[in-house]
């Protein structure tokens, strides 16, 4: 324990690096997913050509991604833009689908009814279509979450430091509590992260209980 | 007054949902389209609030065409209720019925009020204003949309088969709700319904469409149903059903339809 707290500034820096590179992937995929998704919703085939290249993107194992990033986007090989780019585009790859079906999956008559009370297009969508969409898009995003915290630690394999630094230190070293610390740590952030979204998800949406207890009773 | 002249929908697959038809409904009446699923009653109904645009023809309200109105604005001075309500499961009561004055931008203590007064008006109690829709039963989600269409106070409902999809016994409560709120309000209304017994009941004039929005009969209710004028009229007001003799059955006079069937019991009035 003494080398936790001699060693503290150097924990609270892996983890403000490591959410320096989960956080903004995370809110990027949200912001680009959303629209792409409901952009697509009428175009069967741009929609299946979407989903497509997302379940292939999802396949791509990560260390390459990190590694060919570099020569796609013109980065340096230690560049942390690289290991950002590429969790952005597997949570990218996750929320497009949840989006697209969280959109898909809203009541057509609700959609009739809104239109024929007079809600125009960008209306809405806004005022019914977001948030008939949003529980699943939320549980979506906890997801995401969760697996981009984790695979945050792959880039410290390439040089980019977060949490996962701890690991490659602590494996080179074969000094098990620094392992050990790297793995308490990225689990508090995610489960931190995921109480904050669920508390986000409360405020924002506080029909969501109801109408999922309405319809487990139903 | 809403007028259809000689409006006709084709689709692009080749169906032809209406052809060629023409009605004048009055003012403060209301006239019930009576068919059965696929006759192109709902796409007339939509025709006026441009949900639909007719492929040949004109929708005239007071003498404007609506293909000269902008679409959204016009449907927000219509109201419009559908069989399952679709209320925004995400909104509570209060504020479903307030969706048109929201869309307006109108939101305050005046809204809420006034919305509350149409609940009342449609016979929900006060208490289920802060309610989601999915609390409520069907009977009542139906009440919220009615509510809802009379909200921006307009002069003309479109009510797409609004009591379908609720329990006989409810379906007559909400049947007597409108006839009353009616003489209250004086609505344009048109009605689509495929249930012959609440297209007498409710309308002040009942078209019988056949195919492709085909008027087969115009007319008073209880004229449709005792002076049907075709075959298909006949059949689709019940055939056997409407034609009816009394037997005396254990000494009580019984009332049976030609197909045999026991109807009901003739009773001293």
């Amino acid at each position: 324990m003494t080398w936790v707290w001699t060693n503290r500034d150097l924990i609270v820096g892996l983890t403000a690096q490591h959410l320096l590179l989960a956080l903004p992937s995370i809110v990027l995929s949200l912001l680009l997913a959303v629209p792409l998704a409901r952009l697509t919703l009428r175009a069967p085939a741009a929609r299946r050509l979407l989903l497509g290249t997302s379940s292939v993107l999802y396949a791509i194992p990560s260390l390459a991604l990190f590694v060919v990033l570099p020569g796609v986007l013109g980065t340096g090989i230690l560049d942390p833009l690289n290991v950002l780019v590429a969790l952005t585009l597997y949570a990218m790859a996750l929320m497009v689908r949840t989006a697209s079906e969280a959109f898909a999956a809203i009541e057509p008559d609700v959609l009739l009814s809104a239109t024929a009370q007079g809600h125009g297009r960008w209306q809405r969508f806004v005022a019914v279509e977001l948030p008939q969409a949003g529980p699943a898009i939320l549980a979506g995003l906890r997801v995401v979450s969760a697996s981009t915290l984790s695979l945050v630690s792959v880039g410290a394999l390439i040089g980019v430091q977060s949490l996962g630094t701890l690991f490659t230190e602590g494996y080179a070293r074969g000094f098990l509590l620094e392992i050990a610390v790297g793995i308490v740590a990225t689990v508090l952030l995610a489960v931190a992260l995921d109480l904050l979204i669920l508390g986000i998800g409360r405020a924002t949406m506080p029909w969501a209980g109801i109408v999922q207890r309405a319809g487990a009773v139903a | 007054m809403i007028e259809f002249d000689h409006v006709s929908k084709h689709y692009d697959d080749g169906t032809l949902a209406v052809d060629d038809f023409s009605l004048t409904v009055p003012s403060h009446s209301c006239t019930v389209l009576l068919g059965s699923s696929g006759c192109g009653k709902t796409t007339l109904l939509r025709m006026v609030n441009r949900m639909v645009d007719p492929t040949a023809g004109r929708v005239l309200i007071d003498g404007e065409d609506v293909a000269s109105l902008e679409p959204v604005a016009l449907r927000r001075r219509i109201g419009y209720v559908m069989q399952h309500a679709g209320l925004l499961p995400h909104r509570t009561i209060v504020d479903n019925v307030a969706t048109v004055p929201r869309l307006r931008g109108r939101r305050g203590p005046d809204e809420r009020r006034r919305a509350l007064e149409l609940m009342e008006l449609v016979g929900l109690p006060a208490s289920m204003a802060r309610r989601y829709p999915s609390q409520l039963s069907g009977g009542q989600q139906q009440r919220v949309g009615v509510a809802r269409a009379l909200a921006a106070d307009p002069n003309i409902l479109l009510m797409d088969e609004p009591f379908g999809a609720v329990d006989p016994v409810v379906r007559q409560e909400l049947q007597q709700e409108l006839l009353r709120i009616q003489s209250e309000l004086a609505k344009t209304i048109i009605f689509v319904t495929h249930d012959v017994d609440e297209a007498v009941l409710l309308g002040d004039e009942v078209l019988v469409l056949g195919e492709g929005a085909r008027v087969e009969q115009r007319g008073a209710g209880a004229d449709i149903l005792l002076e049907p004028v075709n075959d298909f009229v006949r059949e689709f007001v019940g055939g056997t059903r409407r034609r009816l003799h009394v037997e005396h059955r254990d000494g009580v006079p019984t009332v049976v339809d030609a197909a045999g069937a026991i109807t009901g019991r003739l009773v001293e009035q």
